[in-house]
């Protein structure tokens, strides 16, 4: 019977969830637990409509599994749109607090909504639906483990509803980036150990006899996220049937576990795993090899190297023992160096080719995701340092770096490798428009400059604002006052969230348009055919 | 075994081994004869589909 173990412990486990629901100590876990059981009802009953008693048909062993990767890429399109509204909407909410509604939708609920929403859920589904492409295609081999690459899809959607909802509910262990409470992490790494395994099972039994060096950045992403993962949330539930739990540091202890994890969240999710992308899809659409493959492989050392130790700059004066401060902003200073040899790796694999950043509307977004991140490789070194910290630090200057490498590297070179793969994973001669994708590029790109531009001003505005004195040493202005100075900044920047956002939304129409197999019948890219040379 | 001592190991010995490991990975990246290999698995993501 098709499903039937599936079947059995789904039901076993809504089951649970319903004993939960009902024993649970505190109100929000009994409304969470709710959740979970309509949301795995709804499973079990989707895979009883779908169940048949018939033999299911052999599968080829040697074709690549592409099913979860198509849903990875349906995902990662959905999951992205909701993340960046959310951001539109509590970048408004900061500019107009009316917005706020009490209790689900205010900003406190909402931010980590967004911030999960574009980083685990948008970024988390791209990088899982790749490194899932490209480890068959560089080992040639077949994902590992049969249906293990279902579970990890699955499983990791369904950690992104219980951590949503959480959210929304009030649950949260108020780490940032690391919110989801006890329960939901202990799922999470669940399935994160599932998709160490399948990845790893993948590289074992490849035919290509060396594992090619994309495969290293996704498989240091996947070690160092679960490493990342299990120590910061070590954590001790107050009830098994509660949600709240207390971390198992204190202090500055616990200020640095937090920090060492969210820089390397920013190092090995936000860089490792989406340079894995950029050395397997920018190759792919140029058609041709890395500029040089031994640079790479100096990358990925160095990256390894020097990450890990860059977490104490985000506790910059504060309790963490100055040497520990100083050890932080020294190995984010060096880490500028293997950054730029990537950026000028992954740019110069398009030398003889550099034609195509005008007839390759892909390729144009891919060079422009490479060039922020260079430019946000440098910003951040640049923050690190102690005395410019001083006056960025808990301003909107920080937020206008983390969105440049946000939307210009991350967001870009995702929707890059889901503009190449969409046609491929289904069978398409090309994508339904090519001229949207240049659409979708300049309205990307132009709403990055004006969020960035603008937060820029508006942070430095911010940090001078704060530390100006009066003759007789009194502060000039209360923090009221630069609240109010900021209102004009934060009106622009939902602006520029606006038009990223747009954009996003022409990429899933386009994607949508792609996947149910139509062609927009349009003019030719300019100079994407040799002009004809008239007889002599 | 208290901080003190993992302190003293990781700035010492810890630093040494880490940085003779990374200063091996970069010298086996760039040994002599690398180059026709690196531009062989250079080429391993356009040989199929």
């Amino acid at each position: 019977m098709r499903f039937g173990t599936e079947i059995v412990l789904m039901g076993f486990f809504t089951f649970l969830a319903l004993v939960a629901a009902g024993f649970g100590v505190d109100e929000p876990f009994r409304q969470h637990m709710w959740v979970l059981f309509f949301v795995l009802l709804g499973f079990v009953v989707v895979l009883l409509r779908n169940t048949s008693f018939a033999a299911s048909a052999p599968i080829d062993p040697s074709a690549y599994m592409d099913g979860p990767i198509r849903y990875g890429a349906i995902a990662t399109m959905f999951w992205g749109v909701v993340g960046m509204l959310v951001g539109v909407l509590i970048a408004l909410q900061l500019a107009y607090p009316d917005l706020n509604i009490e209790p689900w939708f205010n900003f406190g609920r909402l931010r980590p909504l967004h911030t999960s929403g574009v980083v685990f859920a948008f970024g988390g589904n791209a990088l899982i639906c790749t490194s899932m492409y490209v480890v068959q295609r560089t080992s040639r081999a077949r994902l590992f483990g049969g249906d293990l690459a279902w579970f990890v899809f699955w499983g990791y959607q369904l950690f992104i509803v219980m951590a949503a909802t959480g959210y929304l509910l009030g649950i949260t262990e108020s780490r940032e980036y690391a919110e989801p409470e006890w329960y939901v992490d202990l799922w999470l790494t669940i399935v994160w150990v599932a998709y160490l395994i399948l990845f790893l099972g993948t590289i074992l039994k490849r035919k290509e006899p060396h594992i090619y060096v994309a495969n290293w950045f996704y498989l240091s992403f996947i070690v160092t996220i679960a490493m990342l993962h299990v120590v910061n949330n070590l954590s001790m539930p107050v009830s098994l049937v509660g949600s709240k739990s207390y971390s198992a540091f204190s202090g500055v202890q616990d200020a640095l576990t937090q920090w060492w994890y969210g820089h390397n969240a920013v190092g090995f999710f936000l860089t490792a795993g989406f340079l894995g992308m950029m050395y397997y899809f920018v190759p792919k659409q140029a058609n041709r090899p890395v500029y040089s493959y031994r640079l790479s492989i100096i990358h990925f050392w160095a990256i390894i190297f020097l990450y890990i130790w860059a977490g104490p700059h985000h506790l910059h004066y504060t309790a963490l023992p100055d040497w520990a401060q100083t050890l932080g902003m020294v190995f984010s200073i060096m880490l500028w160096m293997p950054s730029w040899g990537g950026m000028i790796n992954g740019l110069m694999t398009l030398s003889g080719a550099w034609d195509k950043i005008r007839t390759d509307p892909i390729i144009r977004m891919m060079v422009m995701a490479i060039a922020f991140y260079g430019m946000s490789t440098f910003e951040g070194p640049m923050m690190s340092i102690k005395a410019v910290n001083s006056l960025s630090h808990y301003t909107d200057w920080t937020i206008g770096h983390v969105h440049s490498g946000a939307l210009g590297w991350v967001g870009m070179i995702s929707f890059g490798a889901i503009y190449y793969m969409v046609p491929k994973l289904w069978n398409r001669d090309r994508l339904y428009s090519l001229r949207l994708v240049t659409w979708h590029f300049w309205l990307a790109t132009l709403g990055i400059v004006v969020y960035a531009a603008v937060m820029w001003v508006s942070g430095v505005m911010q940090g001078l604002m704060w530390r100006e004195y009066d003759e007789q040493g009194f502060l000039v202005y209360s923090f009221a006052e630069t609240v109010a100075a900021m209102h004009p900044y934060y009106v622009m920047r939902a602006a520029g969230g606006a038009m990223y956002l747009a954009g996003a939304l022409i990429m899933a129409w386009n994607i949508t348009m792609t996947i149910l197999g139509y062609q927009r019948e349009e003019q030719l890219m300019p100079g994407s055919v040799p002009s004809l040379q008239p007889a002599e | 075994m208290d901080y003190n001592l993992m302190r003293e190991f990781a700035d010492s010995w810890g630093l040494l081994a880490m940085a003779l490991f990374f200063v091996g990975c970069v010298a086996f990246a760039l040994r002599p004869g690398g180059r026709s290999q690196a531009d062989e698995a250079a080429r391993i993501p356009l040989k199929d589909d």
